[in-house]
């Protein structure tokens, strides 16, 4: 029997576990940058705005991502314990830096002439900011969800080391009783989750920047 | 009106940009700030809507000190329309034009109207762009759009930075045109900044002449060219200049006013009788109420066995109106007929520039400026 209907075989037989394993992986993902953008969005706003404080801002998100993901994961461990939230909490650090530095850069790079106009007729900062400097910086925003996003699929296929699901598990299983079949049956949806968030994302960040541009 | 008393600008890393300015902007009027680069000019306008703030001095707006009066409620009472056109990309035509009437918070409708209505008033069908996009458009197209954001919620002041220099001769020109054919409907205070002196000469009620922070000179086009105070604005109006738009009278001074002219009442033969009877070859016709209808030709009328003077009327000759500039009809009247009838808006004619006349009136100012150069 050939590798590849052994695989698809196995597939077929596991499908509904397979199935729930990718809906957790996803679901995590989600989290995690859900709160990513809840609280990076407003970071990046703010480190746009207040100069004095952007290198701050972009220095701690940075370092975040400079943690090995495992060791991150190990820490948080020890003050969440293990499981899903754990590793919510984990992506959400994970995805922020891309996020806040691209809400930054999006707001920074709008033509100050643009800026200008708002200015002159009249909008307050506030309104400048949610009429005029936040939508324009939505394709860049999208740029960095993505990337997010990416990172934020793969970071979860460690899941299982720290108690929690998704993917990770039917990889790290197959590894452990040395199968071929279960990490490749664990790895292609992982590699498809990353490719269709990728495009999707991608294709959402041309719409916008085609009007904008 | 807007008034600057004694106004010193000091930028932050100690640049003087404005020393000592006296200025007032009249209401109603097109206010043309000229000068070479990095003169103040855009500093000059800012202030106007507090986009930067003055050093000392003092500034009214009718009569009230700027610095009482809040800035956001300040700019969108004045419109704004800068050199880069800055139309926001995401928007649509309509919601660029409606960014002012909705921080005002209009009726939804009202805003509708006014955004039909300014489209329509540069020209351009509303169904068709209120829904597209600015990068959809072409300069020209976009600059009108900027142009009419400024206008849109009825401003009493619009301040304008150097609007068209970004554009092709051609749309500038254009949009110069519709400009001052705006500001007869409109009547705004309008501040204008520009490095053109063409495009000063054609739109301006007054010129400001400005030069490293000061004001050389201002005053009505007229006055500036008739009377440059020094050499730099002599040079900045350019000999070319200086030489032919000086001091050639309006057409409503050469034009003859009660010139003969005949009637469509009359009969051909009476016309012909009168005509011979006056010793003049060409005469306008005009109906009972005046209305320019043609220039008879004795010649022709001779000739031909037409016997309806209407028909018998050359209505190919060319016509000007009162306010043409006389600059621009000098080679019309070099090379054809041996009058020019006046019309007025409604068609009605008001006068007849005789050539032979004109070109003795081009004599006599040219011998007089070569007497006093
Ligand atoms: N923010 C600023 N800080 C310092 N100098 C400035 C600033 N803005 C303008 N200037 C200087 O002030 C002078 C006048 O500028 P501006 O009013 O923009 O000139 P223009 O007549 O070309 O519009 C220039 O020399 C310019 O370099
Ligand atoms: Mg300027």
């Amino acid at each position: 029997m050939s590798f590849i209907t052994e695989l698809g075989l196995y597939m077929a037989e596991n499908y509904s576990t397979l199935l729930s394993l990718t809906l957790e992986h996803i679901l995590m993902v989600v989290y995690g940058l859900g709160m990513a953008l809840l609280v990076g969005v407003p970071l990046g706003i703010i480190a746009a705005r207040y100069e004095k404080v952007a290198p701050l801002i972009l220095s701690l998100t940075n370092i975040l991502q400079l943690i090995p993901s495992l060791a991150m994961l190990a820490i948080l461990m020890i003050y969440f314990g293990l499981g899903f939230e754990t590793m919510v909490i984990g992506l959400f650090f994970y995805s922020l830096l891309p996020i806040v530095r691209n809400t930054y850069v999006g707001i920074r790079e709008v033509d100050p002439s643009i800026t200008e106009a708002g200015v002159g007729v009249g909008m307050t900062a506030l309104q400048l900011l949610y009429k005029v400097q936040f939508p324009l910086s939505i394709p860049f925003l999208m740029a960095g969800l993505r990337v997010a996003s990416v990172i934020a699929v793969a970071v979860a296929c460690i899941g299982p080391y720290i108690g929690a699901g998704g993917l990770g598990k039917e990889i790290i299983s197959g590894i452990s009783l040395q199968s071929d079949v279960k990490i490749y049956a664990g790895a292609i949806p992982a590699a498809l989750l990353a490719i269709t968030a990728d495009l999707i994302l991608g294709k959402i960040e041309k719409n916008k920047k085609q009007r904008i541009a | 009106m807007i008034e600057l008393k004694k106004i010193n600008k000091v930028y932050d890393d100690g640049f003087q940009a404005l020393k000592n300015i006296d200025l007032t902007f009249e209401e109603g009027q097109i206010n043309v700030l000229i000068g070479p680069s990095g003169c103040g000019k855009t500093t000059t306008m800012k202030l106007l809507n507090r986009l930067t703030d003055y050093t000392d001095g003092q500034l009214l707006i009718d009569g009230k000190d700027i610095k009482e009066i809040n800035p956001i409620e300040l700019r969108r009472r004045m419109g704004y329309v800068i050199q880069s056109i800055g139309l926001f990309p995401h928007m649509t035509i309509y919601d660029n034009v409606a960014t002012v009437p909705k921080l005002l918070k209009w009726e939804k409708l009202k805003i509708k109207e006014r955004v039909k209505e300014l489209l329509t008033m540069v020209n351009l069908s509303p169904e068709t762009y209120m829904t597209r996009y600015p990068s959809e458009l072409s300069g020209g197209q976009q600059q009108r759009i900027g142009v009419i954001r400024a206008l849109a919620a009825e401003p009493s002041t619009i301040l304008m930075d150097e609007p068209f220099s970004a554009l092709d001769p051609i749309s500038r020109e254009q949009l110069q045109d519709e400009l001052v054919r705006l500001q007869k409907e409109i009547k705004k205070t309008i501040v204008f900044v520009t490095h053109d002196m063409d495009e000063a000469i054609k739109i301006a009620d007054q010129i400001i002449l400005m030069k490293d922070g000061h004001i050389v000179q201002k005053g009505s086009p007229n006055e500036i060219l008739a009377n440059p105070v020094n050499d730099f604005v002599r040079e900045f109006i350019g000999e070319e200049r200086l030489g032919t738009t000086v001091s050639l009278p309006p057409i409503g001074e050469l034009m003859r006013k009660n010139y003969l002219s005949i009637s469509t009442n009359l009969s051909k033969q009476e016309t012909i009788d009168f005509m011979v009877a006056n010793q003049v070859s060409e005469l306008p016709l005009v109906d009972e109420q005046g209305g320019y209808k043609g220039v008879i030709s004795l010649y022709k009328a001779l000739k031909s066995k037409q016997t309806n003077l209407v028909e018998l009327a050359d209505q190919s000759v060319v016509t000007v109106e009162e306010t043409t500039d006389v600059n621009s009809i000098m080679e019309q009247f070099l090379q054809t007929n041996p009058i020019i009838p006046v019309v007025s808006e409604q068609n009605k004619l008001v006068g007849v520039l005789e050539t032979s006349k004109l070109l003795d009136a081009f004599h006599q100012i040219f011998k007089n400026k070569s007497g006093v150069a």
